[in-house]
């Protein structure tokens, strides 16, 4: 509490030095709050002035929205509270409210004559901490001091609590394990209330965790910065207030980073579950929330194409595996070859040492831990070889990995998948390094039969990736390509899948190596397409589509949740999935989306990447599951664990940071996307 | 005159406008925050509301009057209008502009134009009845007296 102040009001106010400059203003807060007041009627302007003076503020009054912006910019820390009216002809007075929360983190106050339950509500959802109707008496205005202290007081809060677990992350982390599906709302990007119920529900905890802060818009750039930070911490260290300190971002808060950080997470998260589970995967993938994918058709029966087409590469991926590991025709016929061919570049090697060893082959190393994370049926040993070996890789992807290392090989890809978060990682250190294990991951589930070489591929894809652009689009990618023409490619481009042992363990071993011909095509196609995104973007596209397929799918979710992640994803998704041409254009288009989705998204991006969480999850986990059962390979033991798999993804996604890779796609990988 | 019957004459006035429904208590609120500081701020406040009402009124009369209404627009003023009448307390207009969003919102030519019809008149009455309560209060003031605080029972 203040020491000097007799006032029993948050001891911030006080000591901390958002308060007022003088120490006698403090005291006798709240007078001396500092009131900026917008509104474009001149009459509500000037009794509020009048009224603010009489509770002894210190009032600047300016009815045009746009002036207010500036002062504010030019002085940020000039004022205490800002009061805003709904309507006003420069600007809506929502938007002003969102930027002001974004660049100054102040309490606003929004007021309307309208006192119509829907604009009240958007004042809530854009983060205004009250809502006052005109005509507004002085009593109101009275009180609006509360809204400074209570901010500041959970601002306090969250440093103290923040040290290096933030809170967000906790939650972010146990709701994480908790529910897969309950895609992380925890960012802000909640605005939208379309996701699920669940994701809704969690997106208010956050919130009310966090205090009620304006959307923070994260732009490409913002998101590229927040990758960057995350990548230079080391998944494990990232944490929203570090991350925070490296951004050096005015006006942003910890709690924006803390909620990005969990979309990004669950991105990464998705990304290396999505090539688990094929079928169930796009099942859940196509509904998220992006609608561009489009939902993808079973996976049993996946056509990648669908899969690609609705941009949920991830699931397409991960269902052309199926598809192909069930021993569908995908109609790929060609992907198994391409896959088998990845898949030895991964991990074909190993495929066990893949993950038990950390594989980390050359490529795979980190995939190779990563793939742990993912669910990948493929061979629970080698998942969890991966995950291990994942875990050094610094909880890339490794989710996939957790699977269970099932397929070593397959785990790198899996891993690929399910650690979006990973994929920064692997690109950003083992820029493919990672050899496609994390691809496999991600393949993995898809890949049962080929799917361990999708997932691979992913695993690959990141490693083979050494683009950073977002690995965890192109993983998946290279995981559906499988059924695509494959072409070897997958091998060349990026994946370090030869490398990476872990995905030979991938199920692709099933479809490759063996039959992969039949099976894999869809898996095959994966790994290398991650790779290929980067690379074969150009050339991969019809491998790529299954990828895309589940790519998209992730792309979507990951977007949902990582906003910026999730772009990329999209994107990359897009255009791994889409075969031959369809898979770049795709892919642009994903990326667009994707793109469209981080921007624009919070709320979009927010409520796909839930959708996309869910489905992620879900795929991964049935992914994987499925995939074994559908195809005569078995890529991934049933039993593997999609659990182990999750949870390993999960954990891998929060220790993960985010890859920039992955989240490159706004501004970036997307475009690179070979596909 | 006497001040003190002008005082009188003042308090019964305001007192009969309250009663009649054209001032409600927001118009106290502004009377309140008058003090020596601000000696002409009910005054100075309603001015302002005079101006922009005008204006206001004067949009809406042209955007009715175009071929093709946009209703968005004319919302949007009388939303305006509403909202400022409703700060200083001038009921009636304020009641009015809520009829007329009505219409705006169904897009209802002939009622919109009815509606702007009772606008104006209420606000022809208001302000008609505020710029005779301020001649009263300046009569007070020159005389040497002092504006009586109105105590209503709201």
């Amino acid at each position: 509490m203040n020491s000097s102040s007799g006032k029993t009001y948050m001891s911030t106010s006080n000591s901390s030095a958002g308060w007022k400059a003088g120490d006698a203003a403090a005291d006798q807060f709240p007078v001396g709050l500092r009131v900026l007041v917008v509104d474009d009627d001149p009459t509500c302007l000037m009794i509020l002035e009048k009224m603010l003076r009489t509770c002894l503020y210190e009032v600047t009054k300016c009815n045009r929205a746009e002036t207010a912006l500036s002062m504010l910019r030019e002085n940020k820390s000039g004022f205490d509270v800002v009061i805003s009216d709904v309507h006003m002809p420069d600007m809506d007075g929502f938007k002003l409210l969102e930027h002001i929360g974004l660049e100054m983190d102040l309490p606003v106050i929004m007021m309307s004559a309208d006192d119509g339950k829907h604009v009240v509500m958007k004042g809530v959802t854009h983060g205004a901490c009250d809502y006052l109707i005109k005509p507004v008496r002085i009593e109101a205005l009275k009180n609006i001091w509360q809204h400074v202290v209570r901010k500041r007081k959970n601002e306090w809060k969250d440093f103290e609590q923040s040290g290096s677990v933030e809170e967000g992350d906790r939650q972010l982390k146990q709701s994480e394990e908790a529910d897969y599906s309950s895609s992380a709302n925890e960012g802000n990007w909640k605005s939208s209330k379309r996701r699920k119920d669940d994701e809704d529900e969690t997106d208010e905890r956050d919130d009310t965790s966090s205090l009620k802060k304006p959307r923070v818009v994260w732009s490409v750039e913002l998101h590229q910065q927040f990758v960057a930070a995350v990548n230079q911490l080391g998944i494990d260290k990232a944490v929203p207030k570090k991350i925070l300190e490296l951004m050096n971002v005015p006006g942003l808060t910890r709690e924006n980073v803390a909620s990005h950080l969990q979309k990004y997470r669950l991105y990464l998260r998705r990304l290396s579950g999505v090539s688990q589970h094929p079928s169930s995967l796009n099942n859940s993938f196509m509904s998220p929330q992006e609608a561009t994918f489009g939902p993808l058709s079973s996976l049993n029966g996946l056509d990648l194409q669908t899969l690609a087409a609705t941009g949920q590469l991830p699931a397409q991926s991960l269902v052309t595996l199926q598809a192909a590991g069930l021993g569908r025709p995908t109609g790929k016929s060609g992907i198994p070859m391409p896959l088998v061919d990845q898949r030895n570049i991964f991990s074909f090697e190993n495929p066990k040492l893949r993950f038990g060893d950390g594989q980390q082959h050359v490529n795979n190393n980190k995939q190779m831990n990563l793939l742990h994370g993912i669910p990948t049926t493929m061979e629970p040993k080698q998942l969890a070889g991966l995950h291990h070996g994942a875990q050094s890789m610094g909880n890339m992807n490794m989710q996939v990995a957790s699977h269970g290392s099932q397929s070593s090989q397959n785990n790198p890809l899996l891993m690929q998948m399910a650690q979006p978060q990973v994929r920064g990682q692997m690109l950003n250190d083992t820029s493919l390094g990672h050899p496609p294990r994390l691809l496999s991951p991600m393949g993995q589930p898809i890949l049962s039969n080929g799917i361990a070489a999708n997932v691979s591929t992913r695993n690959g894809i990141q490693e083979n990736i050494r683009a950073p652009s977002y690995n965890p689009v192109s993983q998946t990618s290279s995981m559906l390509n499988f059924p695509m023409n494959h072409a070897p490619e997958l091998p060349g481009n990026s994946f370090p899948l030869g490398s990476t042992p872990g995905i030979s363990s991938l199920t692709p071993k099933v479809a490759f190596q063996e039959d992969v011909n039949s099976d894999i095509k869809g898996t095959v196609g994966f790994l290398p397409s991650y790779d290929i995104f980067n690379d074969l973007n150009q050339h991969k596209p019809q491998n790529w589509e299954l990828q895309n397929v589940g790519m998209t799918f992730d792309a979507s979710q990951h977007s949902n949740s990582l906003q910026g992640n999730l772009n990329h994803a999209h994107s990359v998704l897009v255009q791994q999935g889409f075969p031959s041409g369809q898979v770049n254009g795709q892919n642009r288009s994903a990326t667009v989306v994707s793109k469209a989705m981080f921007s624009s998204g919070d709320s979009t991006g927010h409520v796909n990447a839930q959708n996309g969480n869910q489905q992620l999850n879900s795929l991964l986990v049935d992914g994987t599951v499925r995939v074994k059962s559908e195809t005569p390979t078995n890529l991934y033991p049933d039993d593997f664990g999609q659990e182990d798999l999750m949870s390993a993804l999960l954990k891998q996604q929060d220790a993960i940071a985010p890859a920039e890779h992955e989240f490159d796609f706004d501004g970036y990988s997307l475009d690179n996307i070979p596909v | 005159m006497e001040v003190v019957q002008i005082q009188r004459t003042l308090m019964d006035y305001t007192k009969s406008l309250f009663m009649e429904g054209l001032l409600d208590s927001q118009f106290l609120q502004l009377q309140q925050l008058q003090d020596e500081s601000n000696p002409d701020f009910v005054v100075e406040v309603v001015s302002l509301f005079f101006d922009d009402s005008e204006k206001l009124l004067n949009e809406l009369t042209i955007a009715l009057d175009q071929p093709s209404v946009d209703f968005k627009k004319v919302d949007s003023y009388v939303h305006q209008l509403k909202g400022s009448s409703s700060s200083i307390g001038a009921q009636r207009v304020k009641n009015a502009c809520v009829a007329f969003r009505n219409f705006c919102q169904v897009q209802n030519i002939e009622g919109c134009l009815t509606c702007l019809q009772q606008v104006k008149q209420e606000y022809y009455l208001v302000k008609n009845k505020l710029e005779t309560l301020f001649r009263l209060e300046q009569q007070i003031v020159t005389s040497g007296g002092s504006i009586p605080m109105i105590e209503m029972g709201f």
